[in-house]
C-alpha cells in the first residue's frame, strides 16, 4: 500500500506544488485537500505548506485556522496523525494551538529571502527520523513575519523537553528567540517550521535536497505505525 | 445596536519591531521627544443587544487577538458618543 500524505490548499496557498512534489519524490502518494473540506480523504499524514493563506488578514494564519479542514486536522493531530507545518504552515499550526508560540514581524522588519544552514536539534521526532543529531542541513527561508516567539518559560519548557528540532545555525536572521527556526508538539508528530524543505529536494531545483528527509522520514513512521 | 472598540496590543515583553520603526524615524522628520511606540490594532464593531461582555471576551481572545503575543480591552463606546 502506498502512504498516502495529505497537501492542504487554502486560498493564497503558494508552495502546495512543491510540497506535493516533495512528497512523490519521497516515494508516497500527495493527496490534495481543500481548505473546504469536511474530511481528510483518507490520508495518513498531513502538510500544510507556505504562503499567505487568506491574504495573511489580521494575521498570518489566523483565518486559516478556523477553515473547515483544520477541524479533521487538529482532531487527527490529537490521535497522533503526523502534520507537517511550513511557513504559513507553521503559522496556521501555531494559530490552531498544534504547537507553542507564535510569529511575529521579522526583526529587521525586512522581508528574508535566501538559503540558510539548519542544524536538526531533535531527530527523533515524525519528521526528522531519517536525519543525524545535529546534521547540518541547506534550505531556503522566504517569510517576512518568522520571527518565532514564546515566553520564558515556554522556551525553557521545550528546550528541556527536546521540542525544539531545528535551529538556524548562525545567528536567525529573523530574530527568533533561542535561534528556534522549528518545534514540535509534546508527542512529536506535529513539526513545524519557517524554512522550506519542500524546495530542497533535487540540487537541480533548489540549493540542495537536504529538504527531502523530511518527507522521506514521515514514510519510516507510516510503515511502522 | 452598540458600537464596541477593541484594542489589541503587543504584549510588554514582546519586541515590536515596527514600533521601533516609527519611533526611530520621528527625530529624522524633525519629530524629537517621543520615547516610545508601540503599534497595535483597533477593531469596531456594531454588535446587537444580544451579543454579552462574555461574548466579546471570547470573540477578542478567539480571533481578534493571538493571547500568546497579544492583550486586549474590549470598551462599548456609549450611543451619544457614536455620532
Amino acid at each position: 500500500m502506498t502512504a498516502k500524505v495529505g497537501v492542504i490548499t487554502f486560498p493564497g496557498t503558494l508552495d502546495d506544488t512543491d510540497a506535493a512534489r516533495a512528497v512523490r519524490r519521497a516515494g508516497a502518494e500527495a493527496v490534495p485537500l481543500w481548505h473546504a473540506d469536511p474530511d481528510l480523504r483518507g490520508v495518513h499524514a498531513v502538510i500544510v505548506p507556505g504562503g499567505f493563506s487568506y491574504g495573511d488578514y489580521l494575521r498570518a494564519g489566523a483565518i486559516a485556522r478556523f477553515a473547515p479542514v483544520m477541524g479533521p486536522v487538529i482532531e487527527a493531530a490529537g490521535k497522533g496523525m503526523p502534520v507537517l507545518g511550513i511557513c504559513n504552515g507553521f503559522q496556521i499550526l501555531c494559530e490552531a494551538g498544534l504547537l507553542p508560540g507564535a510569529m511575529t514581524r521579522n526583526a529587521g522588519l525586512r522581508f528574508i529571502c535566501r538559503d540558510v544552514w539548519l542544524r536538526v536539534a531533535n531527530p527523533d521526532t515524525a519528521w526528522t527520523k531519517t536525519y543525524d543529531a545535529d546534521q547540518r542541513i541547506l534550505v531556503p527561508l522566504k517569510s517576512g513575519e518568522g520571527r518565532f516567539v514564546a515566553e520564558q518559560r515556554t522556551l525553557d519548557q521545550l528546550e528541556g523537553d527536546g521540542r525544539v528540532v531545528f535551529r538556524y545555525e548562525s545567528a536567525a536572521p529573523n530574530g527568533s528567540s533561542r535561534d528556534i527556526a522549528g518545534v514540535s508538539s509534546a508527542n512529536g508528530r506535529v513539526v513545524g517550521l519557517m524554512p522550506h524543505p519542500e524546495h530542497a529536494i533535487d540540487p537541480a531545483t533548489g540549493p540542495s535536497a537536504d529538504g527531502l528527509g523530511l518527507f522521506t522520514s514521515v514514510l519510516t513512521q507510516l510503515v511502522e505505525s | 445596536m452598540a458600537r464596541v472598540v477593541v484594542n489589541v496590543m503587543p504584549k510588554a515583553e514582546i519586541l515590536d519591531p515596527q514600533g521601533q520603526a516609527v519611533v526611530g524615524a520621528l527625530p529624522r522628520l524633525g519629530f524629537g521627544g517621543v520615547r516610545e511606540v508601540r503599534q497595535g490594532k483597533h477593531f469596531e464593531l456594531d454588535v446587537d443587544d444580544t451579543v454579552d461582555d462574555e461574548t466579546l471576551q471570547q470573540i477578542a481572545g478567539t480571533l481578534l487577538a493571538n493571547p500568546v503575543i497579544e492583550d486586549w480591552s474590549v470598551t462599548r463606546v456609549p450611543e451619544n458618543g457614536t455620532a
